[in-house]
């Protein structure tokens, strides 16, 4: 039998998520031994590959790269997990969303600078008008929320989902720390 | 004619960056730049929320160091009240920022960067990850994951959570440490002390087979900052410190540029720049002015600065360290070395903390109504000094935020290490072999919080363009 096909993704969250997937300690040599992680932060893969099974997403859709990576994703991906309460709700990052963009951007950029002061524009990726959550862009299996999802809620969605059920998780997780 | 190199991920998913190198007219390499392209916005969301919610808010800043942003907030905080926090308090936060320290460091060299160190520079990508290790060298592989579990497993003992934990508190911590859990830490000190030890020396045994790398990793004179202990001015014994203490600024030949600077006085010596192409800013020394005022910050900072660590077992690995070279240690390969250092210090610290006589003293909050209108915290996170600088109304409402983060003030060195590999390894107009895994492994050095600015755990695919000014294609390279 061929192993799963694992990839996790990180948009704008903190990495606090994907920390939290670390925190299964050694129970991580045990799932990263049955599945092929095939695109992640962790490992050294250029391109979001054809075929996954299944993806654990971090953070909101805040920039118009998320938003085209996410799309992106759902296509190639048999099951997208929210994980974690910025892809869920959009959490911190949508905290902006009740400021302009640009009074956001003027605050750091010129306000709080000395030298140069101005808004980045060249090269880098626009930002969005609001972070939203990763279900306002494309269709989502499995929410998992928490801020982050403990270690053990993690390794029970994951342990479900290879064993080929989707995760019942009522009563198992909550919003927030 | 001059020409631009870009090396652009824009398939990456994790790493929002780019890099480009711009090239002279004979094809030698003029400059480099290193683009984030990532931004959240906390100095302005957080205006109007209660002062009290920001440690708690910051921390979510970045699931690496979240402690860091815990003490600096906190800190920050104290200084809106005006208080001193009580000594017991001050101690089991230093604790909890010590074995973030072991722990984060644990994750950029085990999980991040030994898969280079173990299985070369050059490996097939393919194995080049945490994975790759555990199958080549099972028992390495395991030491960072249990030495990353000690650091992590503390954390949640004091505060009862791991990541984004809430017991940091304006005026201390909420709980005190119960005898079961001094108890629990204390008997997991050797077999920690027992993994740094022989990752050391396995380093140590490894770091030759790097000379190249050494000589051309951002390896270049530039000043140090980072908080030593306070002490009288004028002597020279100024310890490790990652809690408090006062700012030391050393030029590239170790000599003392300034010394014992109460760190609230940051503006008076920094200044923060802003460049078209990134949303991380570029902190600079302000009387050597921008770019000419780059420094650095981190753990290889932090060695350079000190009199020596403190803790027996890392003052004699810190000789060692410092013998590599006269005067300051100035590759940022070092880095690596350093970390390790680092780690072991932070667990003998951790055990003297924890036979303090007041360590399960339960007095360990202070209240107090806000006095002051503004407030600066600074600690030194896992990847240099942190600072939070708060304004707030008569009703304890935020107004005015401004946030300096570690990774922020290595901007100008980390753009600068990139030229230098690239001058190395661009040559007449071509990009050599092993250039894509060095640029990813020289800015690794550094260790980059990104996702304090913007995020890069791991590996960067890149892709690399050599266009001349009218955008022909000269030379491409990709890696995947
Ligand atoms: S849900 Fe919490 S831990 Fe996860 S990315 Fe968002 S802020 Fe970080």
């Amino acid at each position: 039998m061929r192993k799963a096909r694992l990839a996790t993704v990180w948009l704008d969250g903190c990495s606090g998520c994907h920390m939290s997937l670390l925190d299964m300690d050694e129970r991580l040599i045990d799932v990263l031994g049955q599945v092929d992680l095939v695109y992640s932060p962790l490992v050294d893969v250029k391109e979001y590959p054809n075929d996954v099974d299944v993806v654990l997403v971090e953070g909101a859709v805040s920039s118009e790269e998320d938003a085209e990576k996410i799309l992106k994703i759902r296509k190639r991906t048999k099951v997208v997990v929210s994980l974690g309460d910025c892809a869920v709700t959009s959490n911190v990052p949508s905290m902006r969303n009740r400021f302009k963009l640009e009074e956001v951007e003027h605050r750091a950029f010129v306000e709080n600078a000395q030298n140069n002061p101005q808004v980045p524009r060249q090269v880098i990726p626009r930002l969005l008008p609001h972070s939203r959550p990763v279900h306002e862009f494309v269709k989502v299996d499995v929410f998992v929320p928490g801020c982050p999802p403990e270690a053990d809620t993690i390794y029970f969605v994951l342990t479900e989902l290879l064993a080929g059920r989707l995760p019942d998780l009522s009563g198992k997780t909550h919003f927030g720390a | 004619m001059p020409k631009e190199l870009v090396i652009d991920p824009v398939t990456r998913i994790e790493g929002h960056s780019k890099i480009t190198i711009q090239l002279g007219e004979n094809g030698e390499v003029r400059d480099a730049r290193f683009h984030v392209t990532q931004f959240r916005g906390f100095e302005k969301f957080c205006e109007g929320r209660p002062f009290g919610e920001m440690p708690g808010l910051t921390g979510r800043t970045c699931g690496i160091c979240p402690v860091s942003h815990l003490m600096a907030s906190a800190k920050a905080c104290d200084a809106l009240l005006a208080i001193q926090i009580p000594p017991t308090a001050a101690k089991l936060r230093r604790i909890m920022n010590l074995a973030q320290l072991v722990q984060s460091h644990a994750l950029s060299f085990f999980h991040l960067s030994s898969p280079d160190l173990l299985l070369g520079m050059d490996a097939d990508p393919a194995k080049r990850n945490i994975v790759g290790v555990i199958e080549a060298r099972p028992s390495l592989g395991r030491d960072g994951i249990a030495l990353r579990k000690w650091g992590q497993q503390i954390i949640a003992m004091l505060a009862g959570k791991r990541i984004h934990p809430a017991w940091v508190v304006p005026g201390g911590v909420s709980e005190p440490l119960s005898s079961d859990m001094c108890d629990k830490i204390l008997t997991s000190i050797p077999e920690a002390l027992a993994i740094s030890q022989r990752t050391l020396s396995w380093f140590k045994d490894t770091v030759e087979e790097f000379r190249e790398e050494i000589r051309t990793f951002g390896n270049f004179p530039t000043m140090f900052m980072a908080l030593v202990t306070p002490q009288e001015p004028g002597t020279h014994n100024a310890l490790l410190e990652h809690y408090d203490g006062k700012l030391r600024f050393i030029d590239a030949s170790g000599n003392i540029v300034l010394d014992q600077i109460d760190p609230t006085r940051y503006a008076d010596y920094i200044s923060e720049s802003c460049e078209a192409d990134s949303y991380l800013k570029s902190p600079y020394f302000k009387s050597a002015g921008y770019p000419d005022g780059i420094y650095r910050v981190g753990p290889l900072a932090r060695l350079n600065v000190i009199d020596r660590c403190g803790t027996p077992l890392a003052d004699r690995e810190w000789t060692e360290f410092r013998a590599l070279r006269r005067g300051v240690i100035l590759s940022s390969f070092h880095q690596h070395y350093a970390r390790l250092v680092e780690i072991l210090y932070g667990i003998e610290r951790i055990e003297q903390l924890l036979n303090d006589p007041d360590i399960l003293d339960k007095n360990v909050r202070a209240f107090a109504k806000p006095s002051r209108f503004e407030g600066i915290g600074v600690a030194e996170a896992p990847r240099g000094t942190l600072i939070h600088h708060y304004k707030i109304d008569q009703n304890g409402l935020i107004t005015w935020v401004n946030m300096i983060i570690a990774t922020g003030h290595n901007n100008l060195a980390m753009n600068q290490s990139v030229k230098q590999v690239a001058q190395h390894f661009v040559k007449a107009d071509r990009i050599q072999e092993g250039m894509l895994n060095r640029v990813e492994a020289v800015i690794r050095t550094y260790d980059p919080c990104l996702s304090c600015s913007t995020h890069a755990l791991g590996n960067m695919p890149l892709h690399i363009r050599l266009l001349t000014p009218e955008g022909t294609l000269l030379d491409e390279i990709k890696r995947g």
